[in-house]
C-alpha cells in the first residue's frame, strides 16, 4: 500500500525526533567520555591536558567509589524486595471483590503522583524525625526511646521512602495484569479441586511473571538514578552511608568542580544501567513483534 | 449458606484493604491536615489529627515569604510547555511508524527506547556546561529543552501505541470514499488519535511535573519549578512543618488530581507498551 512518495514522506516525518535525540544523546555523552580523559577542574583555570585513563584509576581508587556502589546495589535491591512482594500482595488483595475498590486503589496509587522532594521532605520531618516525628510519638507510646532513622539508619530510611513512592507501581502494573487473567481459567482450576495455594502458583504466579518481570527492570532503570530523595534528606551522610553512585557523581562535578573525574564517574554509571537495559531491551522487543 | 460466606469474606477484604490503603495514603493526608495547623500544633506530642484550631494562614504565609505563586507557575510552563513541544515533535514521526511502517521502524523505535535508559548522571557534566556557555542556567527554556528531550522516547512510543490501534481499514475505506488526504486526516484520523493524545500529554505532564534531577541542578532562584523550590525547605531555618505542608500540599494537589484521571495511561506508558 505504501507508495515510494508516502515512505519518503515518512522519513521526513520522522526525521525531526530521531535527528534531536540522536543529538541529545551522542553530542553530551560524547563530551562526557572526552572530558573523563582530561585533566579538567573548573576551579583550576588553564589548559586540560589528556591524561589517559588517569580519572578512571582515580575514581575507583576514591574511598567513596565502593561504599557509593554498594550503596547503589542495597538501594536498588532493597526498594525492588520490598515493591515487587508488596505488590504482589497488595495486587491480590485488591483484585478481590470489596467495597469501596475504586477509593483504596486510588489511596494506593497516591503516593506515585507525589514529587520526590515532597516526599523525602515530608518523611524525613513529619515521620522520621527524632523529636517531633509521628514515629518517635509511636516509638514514645509504646515506651520505647526514639530512633534518629536519617543519622542511624540512613540508607535504610532512604530505602523505605524510595519503597514508598514505587510500591504504588509495582502494585498498579501487577494489578492490571491480573485483572487480565481468564477467570474462566481459574474457575476451571478450582472445578479440578485446586486449592488456594495451588491456584496461585500454577496460574497467578506465572500469569503475573512477565509483568513483575518489566517492574523489575524499569525500576532498576529508575532507582540507579535516585537523587532527590538523597540530596533533601542527608546529602549522601552522615559519611558516606547514603551516597549513591550517582550521588558521588554529581558531589565531584558540580561539588567538587572535577569535571574530569565526574565524567568518569557518569561512564561507569551509564555501563552499570546499560547492563540492565539490555535485559529491558530484549523483553520489550519481543512484545514489539507479537 | 454460600451467600452469607461471600458477604463475610467481602467485609473482611474491605476492612483489610482499606486499612492498608490508608496507612499507605497516611503521609499525604497527615501533610494536608498539618498543612491547616499552627506551627504550634504541627509539632504537638501527642500529635493532634482533627481537634485543632484550623487555619489557612500557612497558605498566606508561603506566598508571603516566597515567590510561591512564580514558581508554581514555572512548573506550569516547563510541564506544558516541554509536553507540548515533545508532542509536537513525535505526533508525525509516531504517525508514520504506525501507519508507513518501514522496515527499520521497530530498530528506529528500540534505539529511541535505549535513549531513556541513559542515566541522566551520565550527561550531568556537559549539559551543565552547555548551559552555562550559552546562559541556558536558571531558565525556563533551558529547562523545558531538557524535559523535552527526556521525555521525547515516552512520547514517541505512547502514541506510536496508540496509533497502531487505529484500523487501517478506516483509512482505506475513506480513501476508496473518494476522500482526500486532507479531509482523511481531519474527519478521520484526528477524531480516532486524539484520545491518545490527550493520554500521552497528561502522563508526561505528571512526569514533568514531579522530574527532580535537571529541576534541581539546573535551576536556582528565578526558575526553579516547585518539585526543586521545594528543596530549600531542608534548610534549618525552613524547619516550618506546616508551611512545608501548605507548601507541598499546594505542589501535589495538581497532579494528585491529574492521576487519578490516568491510571490506565500510566500503565501503558511506563511499560512502553509492554503491560496494557
Amino acid at each position: 500500500m505504501a507508495t515510494q512518495a508516502s515512505r519518503a514522506a515518512g522519513r521526513l516525518m520522522i526525521s525531526p525526533a530521531v535527528i534531536l535525540l540522536l543529538m541529545w544523546m551522542i553530542v553530551p555523552l560524547g563530551m562526557t567520555i572526552y572530558f573523563s580523559f582530561l585533566r579538567y577542574n573548573l576551579l583550576i583555570p588553564g589548559e586540560n591536558p589528556f591524561v589517559g585513563l588517569e580519572n578512571y584509576s582515580y575514581f575507583f581508587t576514591d574511598p567513596n567509589f565502593w561504599p557509593s556502589l554498594v550503596n547503589t546495589l542495597f538501594l536498588v535491591g532493597g526498594v525492588l524486595l520490598i515493591t515487587t512482594v508488596g505488590g504482589v500482595l497488595l495486587a491480590l488483595l485488591l483484585d478481590q471483590p470489596m467495597w469501596g475498590q475504586g477509593i483504596v486503589r486510588i489511596l494506593v496509587i497516591a503516593p506515585f503522583f507525589v514529587m520526590p522532594t515532597v516526599s523525602a521532605l515530608v518523611w524525613k520531618n513529619m515521620f522520621m524525625n527524632p523529636v517531633n516525628g509521628v514515629f518517635a510519638w509511636i516509638a514514645n507510646v509504646f515506651g520505647l526511646p526514639a530512633f534518629d532513622f536519617l543519622a542511624h539508619a540512613p540508607l535504610l530510611s532512604i530505602i523505605l521512602i524510595v519503597s514508598w513512592q514505587w510500591l504504588p507501581f509495582a502494585t498498579l502494573i501487577l494489578l492490571t495484569a491480573l485483572q487480565s487473567l481468564d477467570s474462566e481459567q481459574l474457575e476451571a482450576s478450582e472445578m479440578d479441586g485446586a486449592g488456594p495455594l495451588a491456584r496461585f502458583f500454577y496460574i497467578m504466579v506465572p500469569h503475573l511473571s512477565r509483568a513483575a518481570t518489566v517492574v523489575i527492570l524499569i525500576q532498576t532503570i529508575f532507582l540507579l538514578s535516585v537523587f532527590a530523595e538523597i540530596l533533601v534528606t542527608t546529602n549522601g551522610g552522615p559519611g558516606n552511608a547514603s551516597t549513591n553512585l550517582t550521588y558521588l557523581v554529581y558531589s565531584q562535578s558540580l561539588l567538587q568542580y572535577d569535571v574530569g573525574l565526574g565524567s568518569a564517574g557518569g561512564i561507569v554509571a551509564v555501563i552499570l544501567a546499560n547492563i540492565v537495559a539490555i535485559f529491558l531491551m530484549r523483553m520489550i522487543g519481543k512484545n514489539l513483534e507479537t | 449458606m454460600a451467600r452469607a460466606s461471600t458477604t463475610q469474606r467481602k467485609a473482611v477484604v474491605t476492612v483489610c484493604a482499606w486499612a492498608v490503603g490508608l496507612v499507605i495514603f497516611f503521609p499525604i493526608l497527615w501533610t494536608i491536615l498539618t498543612s491547616f495547623k499552627s506551627e504550634v500544633d504541627a509539632i504537638a506530642i501527642p500529635p493532634k489529627f482533627l481537634n485543632f484550631n484550623w487555619t489557612l494562614d500557612n497558605y498566606h504565609d508561603v506566598q508571603e515569604r516566597s515567590r510561591y505563586f512564580l514558581h508554581f507557575m514555572n512548573s506550569v510552563i516547563i510541564s506544558l510547555g516541554s509536553t507540548i513541544l515533545a508532542l509536537i515533535i513525535a505526533i508525525p514521526a509516531a504517525w508514520s511508524m504506525a501507519f508507513v511502517p518501514g522496515r527499520r521502524t521497530k530498530d528506529i523505535l528500540m534505539w529511541m527506547l535505549s535513549t531513556k535508559m541513559l542515566p541522566a548522571v551520565g550527561v550531568l557534566v556537559p549539559i551543565y556546561l552547555i548551559f552555562r556557555d550559552f546562559g541556558l542556567l536558571d531558565t525556563r527554556t533551558g529547562l523545558i529543552i531538557v524535559l523535552t528531550m527526556m521525555n521525547l522516547p515516552i512520547v514517541v512510543w505512547m502514541l506510536y501505541t496508540y496509533f497502531k490501534e487505529i484500523p487501517g481499514e478506516i483509512l482505506e475505506a475513506a480513501r476508496m470514499d473518494g476522500a482526500t488526504l486532507s479531509k482523511e486526516i481531519i474527519y478521520i484520523l484526528t477524531p480516532m488519535a486524539v484520545p491518545g493524545i490527550a493520554s500521552t500529554l497528561l502522563l508526561n505532564v505528571i512526569l514533568s511535573w514531579n522530574e527532580a534531577f535537571w529541576t534541581l541542578n539546573l535551576t536556582a532562584a528565578n526558575s526553579a519549578p516547585l518539585s526543586a523550590f521545594i528543596a530549600s525547605y531542608s534548610s534549618p531555618e525552613g524547619l516550618f512543618y506546616a508551611k512545608l505542608s501548605a507548601a507541598s500540599t499546594m505542589a501535589i494537589a495538581p497532579i494528585l488530581i491529574l492521576g487519578w484521571f490516568s491510571q490506565k495511561q500510566l500503565v501503558r506508558g511506563l511499560t512502553f507498551g509492554a503491560v496494557k
